[in-house]
């Protein structure tokens, strides 16, 4: 299954669905690394929202994209975890790092389009 | 224990994709127990992780989930089976942190803290089963 990836100005925007595989994951992963090159883009936001589990390896996957995208030359935005998914995170044991979050994809997109030295800090 | 364990529902586990399925089909039962919203989100969590563990290390296997019973109490059963090559040290493969290089090694140490009960049997070359079970609060 492959997600659409929106690209507005500078920045990508990614909606994950619930029914993505692990497959899913990673294919997203090489595909916004080549994406974020190829558009010049600065930031990548992918709205989780859909999600209703953020499981060890969706978890593993997202830094993953973040940290390739981040050598790439773009930040990543994780936004809209879900209340019961960032709960289930906590228990798990999960963190996203350094990886910045906002609330939805509004927060997540003034985040990403704010100037470079504050942005995703 | 003294529970009554009702009709299963088996999940075949193969594939990746078979971890959505199994995650999707343990949350619709846990919903149609009763469990709060929170919990869903918790079981389907915990069933995600050994599923992709039965993927990651024994290649196939099946998850089992039923409703369970105990007393008054109402909750959701999820056996996990495999015939793949067995975990040699248990206790090593449930600590926080550690794994074989697959995984992030918090699939099942993070399982249990999800579940109410979670009880691993497992024999080098013959399986590995995990039953867990959580209760409706």
């Amino acid at each position: 299954m492959l997600v659409p990836i929106l690209k507005q100005g500078k920045v990508l925007i990614v909606s994950m669905q619930a029914s993505m595989s692990d497959l899913d994951l990673l294919q997203l992963r090489d595909e916004l690394a080549d994406r974020v090159g190829r558009l010049r883009s600065s930031a990548v936001v992918i709205d989780v929202s859909g999600l209703d589990v953020m499981d060890s390896f969706a978890t593993r996957t997202l830094r993953g994209i973040a940290h390739t995208t981040r050598l790439r030359g773009a930040e990543t935005v994780i936004v809209g975890i879900q209340p019961e998914v960032a709960f289930a995170m906590v228990q798990l044991g999960l963190t996203l790092d350094d990886i910045g979050t906002a609330l939805d994809l509004e927060e997540g997109l003034a985040l990403a389009t704010a100037p470079r030295a504050e942005a995703c800090r | 224990m003294t529970t009554d364990v009702a009709e299963q529902t088996k999940v075949p586990v193969a594939r990746d994709g078979d971890v959505v399925n199994a995650r999707q089909t343990g949350r619709e039962l846990a919903a149609s127990l009763g469990f709060r919203s929170t919990d869903l989100t918790l079981i389907a969590t915990a069933i995600s992780e050994v599923a992709r563990n039965i993927v990651l290390y024994a290649g196939r296997g099946e998850i089992a989930l039923s409703a369970a019973y105990d007393g008054s109490r109402r909750g959701i059963r999820v056996v996990a089976q495999d015939a793949g090559p067995g975990i040699a040290d248990v206790e090593l493969a449930m600590r926080d942190g550690y794994s074989t290089g697959k995984s992030l090694g918090l699939g099942l140490s993070g399982a249990r803290r999800l579940m109410d009960e979670f009880e691993i049997i497992s024999k080098v070359g013959i399986g590995t089963t995990i039953t867990m079970s959580k209760w409706a609060r």
